[in-house]
C-alpha cells in the first residue's frame, strides 16, 4: 500500500512539471509579449522596456523559468490588474466561495445520481430507465449557463430564492474563515447559516446538472456490468439474499469507476463554475476568471489557470489513491 | 487468459457467421430497429439540411436592419407579420439569422471536431505505432493537456489570440478534443500490436507504414466515429460557453448559435428574452441529436450487444 501511495504522489510530479513550463510559456505567448499584456491599454515603448527589466524579462529565458517557478511555489503570481491586489491573496479569499459552491453541487450529483443510475440498471428497459436514460441526455446537452439564467428567470421567485450574489444585502454575518455556512455556525449566527444556504440552491443544482447527468449513466453502465459478471450468478445461486447481493456484490463493485468518475467531474465543476458563479455574481474564482477574461487580467489567469489544473490534478491524483485503498487489485497494477 | 478469450469469441464468431453479416451490417440494422437512433438521426438530418441549404431557406435576408427605426435601448419589437420569430436588436429577421445560425453553427463544430480529431489521431497514432519513448513523451504530453478542465483548456487557447475570431473559437474548442482522440487511437492500436491481424500481415513481410495504415488504423475507427460524433456536440456548447464569456467571434453580423445566445443571455434577457430561449432551444435540440446519434452508434458498434 505504501509503495503504491509513493508511486502514484511520485507518478504527479513530472505532470505538474510540464504544467508549470505550459502555464509559463503561455504568458510568453501572448501578443506583443507579456509586458504588453500586463500593461494593457497603458502600454508604451518605455514603459514595455522598463516593466521587461522589472520583470527580468530581458533575461535568459531559463532563469526567467525557474525565477517563475519559484515565485510560484512560494504563492507569488504577481497583482491582477483589476484590483491591484496580489492575485493569491484574492484565490485565498475567493477560493472557500467555489469549494462551497463545487462541494455542494457535488452532493447533489452523487446523492441523485447514484440511486437514479442504479435503479435504472436495475429495471433495464422498464419506463425508470427510459425517463432517467433521456433525462441525463438532456442534462448534458442544456448549456450551463443558459439553465443558470432560466432558474433565475422561472424559478427564483416562487420559491422565495435569492438569484444574485452569497449574501442577502443588510446581513450583516461574521466572516472567518470566508466558507459562509462554517462561519455561521462558528459564530452562531443562525440567520447567516439559512441565508448562505439559500444564496446556494440555485447555483448549485445548475452547476449540478452535468456531473450529475454523467454520474448517473456511469452508475448506471458499470451496474449493468457488474449485473452480468459470473459472481453474481454464483451469489445467487448459493441462495443469498437479494438484499445482500445486491448491496455487497452489486453496489460496491457497481460504484468503482463511479468514484474515478467523481474525480474527473470535479473538472467539470471548476469550467462549470465559471459560468454558473458569472450568471449567479456568485464571487468565488470562476467569477474572478470570468472577470479577468472580460478585463484581459493576464496575472490573473494565469495564476487561476495554473491553480485549477493542480487542483484537478491533486483531485485525480486523491482519487486515484482512495481507489487502491477501495480495491486492492489497482494497487498491484 | 488465451483459452478464456477464446471461449468467449467463440459465440461471437459462431453468431456472427450463423447471421452471415458484417459487425458494420449488424450495426447499422440494429440502428435502424432503435428509437434512440431514428431520433437521433432525424435530428441531425434536419439539421443538416437546414445547416447546407440555409441561404434557400432563410425568408428574409440575415443582414438587412428591417426594423432598425423601432428599436430603442431597452426595447426591441416582438414577433408581427413578416417577423414570425420577432428581430434581434439591429432589427434584422430573428428566423432568418437563426437559419443562417444553423450552418455557422455547424460549421463551428465541424471544423472544431476535424482538428481536434486530426491532431488526436496523430499524437495517439504515432504513440501507438511507434511505442517506447515517443509513447512515453506524446502521452506525457497527454495527461498535462487533459490535466486542465476542459473549459479552462479552452479559454487559456481563446485568451492568448488578442482579436478573437471564428478561427481562434474553433481552435480552443477543438483543443478540448486532441487528448481525448489521441488516448482512444493509442490504446486501441496498443491493443492491436499483437493481434492475430496483425501477426499475419507481419508474417507476411507487409511493411510496416502498411499495417499502421491499412490495418491499425482502419479497425480503430469505430471508436474515433463514436467519440466524434460526441465531441460535435459538446463542442457547440463549448463554442457558446467561450461567446458567454466574451472569447467569442466579436463580429456582429456573424451568425452562429453560441454568440447569439452569449450575447442575448447577457444583455437581452430583460427586455426580450426570447432571443436568447430561440438560439439555446436550438442548441440543446442539435446537442441531443449527435449525442443520440453518437451514444446509439456506441452500442451499436458494441460487439457484447450482438444478438
Amino acid at each position: 500500500m505504501l509503495r503504491f501511495l509513493v508511486r502514484r504522489l511520485l507518478q504527479a510530479i513530472p505532470t505538474l512539471f510540464i504544467l508549470s513550463i505550459l502555464v509559463f510559456a503561455w504568458l510568453r505567448s501572448l501578443p506583443g509579449g507579456p509586458a504588453a499584456a500586463l500593461l494593457g491599454d497603458k502600454a508604451t515603448p518605455e514603459k514595455i522596456a522598463n516593466l521587461n527589466h522589472v520583470l527580468g524579462l530581458d533575461q535568459p529565458i531559463f532563469v526567467q523559468y525557474f525565477g517563475f517557478l519559484g515565485r510560484a511555489l512560494t504563492g507569488d503570481f504577481g497583482n491582477s490588474l483589476v484590483s491591484t491586489q496580489p492575485v493569491m491573496g484574492e484565490i485565498v479569499t475567493f477560493l472557500p466561495a467555489t469549494i462551497e459552491l463545487g462541494m455542494t453541487a457535488m452532493i447533489i450529483a452523487i446523492v441523485i445520481g447514484i440511486p437514479a443510475g442504479y435503479l435504472s440498471a436495475r429495471y433495464r428497459g422498464g419506463p425508470v430507465d427510459n425517463v432517467v436514460i433521456v433525462l441525463s441526455l438532456i442534462g448534458v446537452a442544456v448549456p450551463v449557463f443558459f439553465l443558470g439564467y432560466m432558474m433565475q428567470d422561472i424559478l427564483a421567485a416562487p420559491l422565495g430564492l435569492p438569484s444574485q450574489g452569497r449574501q442577502a444585502a443588510g446581513l450583516d454575518a461574521t466572516a472567518i474563515t470566508n466558507f459562509a455556512i462554517l462561519d455561521g455556525i462558528m459564530t452562531s449566527e443562525w440567520d447567516a447559516v439559512w441565508d448562505a444556504i439559500k444564496h446556494l440552491i440555485l447555483p448549485a443544482c445548475a452547476l449540478a446538472t452535468i456531473p450529475l447527468a454523467v454520474i448517473t449513466r456511469i452508475t448506471r453502465a458499470s451496474v449493468l456490468d457488474v449485473l452480468n459478471e459470473d459472481f453474481i450468478r454464483t451469489a445467487n445461486s448459493k441462495g443469498l439474499t437479494q438484499q445482500v447481493v445486491r448491496t455487497r456484490h452489486v453496489l460496491r463493485n457497481g460504484l468503482l469507476p463511479v468514484v474515478t468518475t467523481i474525480g474527473l467531474q470535479t473538472g467539470a465543476l471548476l469550467g462549470g463554475a465559471v459560468l454558473t458563479e458569472r450568471v449567479f455574481n456568485f464571487r468565488g474564482l470562476g467569477f474572478l476568471l470570468a472577470e479577468g477574461i472580460e478585463r484581459r487580467d493576464y496575472p490573473r489567469l494565469q495564476a487561476l489557470l495554473l491553480f485549477g489544473a493542480v487542483v484537478y490534478v491533486l483531485v485525480n491524483m486523491l482519487v486515484d489513491i482512495s481507489y487502491g485503498i477501495i480495491d486492492p487489485r489497482v494497487r498491484v497494477r | 487468459m488465451n483459452t478464456l478469450l477464446n471461449k468467449k469469441k467463440e459465440p461471437i464468431d459462431k453468431l456472427a457467421a450463423a447471421s452471415g453479416r458484417s459487425l458494420g451490417g449488424e450495426a447499422i440494422r440494429r440502428m435502424l430497429r432503435s428509437p434512440v437512433a431514428i431520433t437521433g438521426g432525424i435530428i441531425t438530418g434536419l439539421f443538416l439540411i437546414v445547416a447546407i441549404f440555409a441561404p434557400l431557406l432563410e425568408p428574409k435576408d440575415p443582414d438587412v436592419h428591417y426594423l432598425g427605426d423601432q428599436i430603442r435601448p431597452n426595447f426591441i419589437p416582438g414577433a408581427q407579420s413578416g417577423f414570425p420569430l420577432g428581430v434581434d436588436d439591429f432589427g434584422r429577421d430573428f428566423l432568418s439569422r437563426l437559419i443562417a445560425g444553423a450552418q455557422q453553427t455547424l460549421i463551428v463544430g465541424v471544423l472544431a471536431t476535424i482538428v481536434g480529431v486530426l491532431i488526436g489521431v496523430i499524437i495517439g497514432g504515432l504513440a501507438g505505432a511507434f511505442g517506447g519513448w515517443v509513447d512515453t513523451v506524446l502521452m506525457r504530453l497527454v495527461d498535462v493537456m487533459l490535466s486542465f478542465p476542459s473549459l479552462l483548456l479552452a479559454i487559456s487557447i481563446a485568451a492568448l489570440f488578442a482579436q478573437p475570431s471564428q478561427w481562434t473559437v474553433i481552435l480552443a474548442v477543438s483543443m478540448i478534443g486532441v487528448p481525448i482522440f489521441a488516448r482512444l487511437l493509442r490504446g486501441s492500436m496498443l491493443s492491436q500490436r499483437d493481434a492475430d491481424h496483425v501477426l499475419a500481415a507481419r508474417s507476411l513481410g507487409v511493411k510496416r507504414g502498411a499495417i499502421v495504415f491499412r490495418h491499425m488504423l482502419p479497425n480503430s475507427l469505430g471508436p474515433v466515429i463514436v467519440q466524434a460524433t460526441l465531441t460535435l456536440a459538446t463542442s457547440i456548447l463549448e463554442a457558446a460557453a467561450l461567446s458567454f464569456l466574451g472569447l467569442g467571434d466579436p463580429d456582429p453580423s456573424r451568425a452562429e448559435w453560441g454568440l447569439m445566445l452569449g450575447k442575448a443571455s447577457h444583455q437581452f434577457l430583460d427586455v426580450r428574452p426570447e432571443l436568447a430561449y430561440y438560439p439555446a432551444i436550438a442548441i440543446i435540440i442539435v446537442a441531443l441529436g449527435f449525442t443520440l446519434v453518437g451514444e446509439s452508434l456506441r452500442e451499436a458498434l458494441d460487439p457484447k450487444n450482438r444478438r
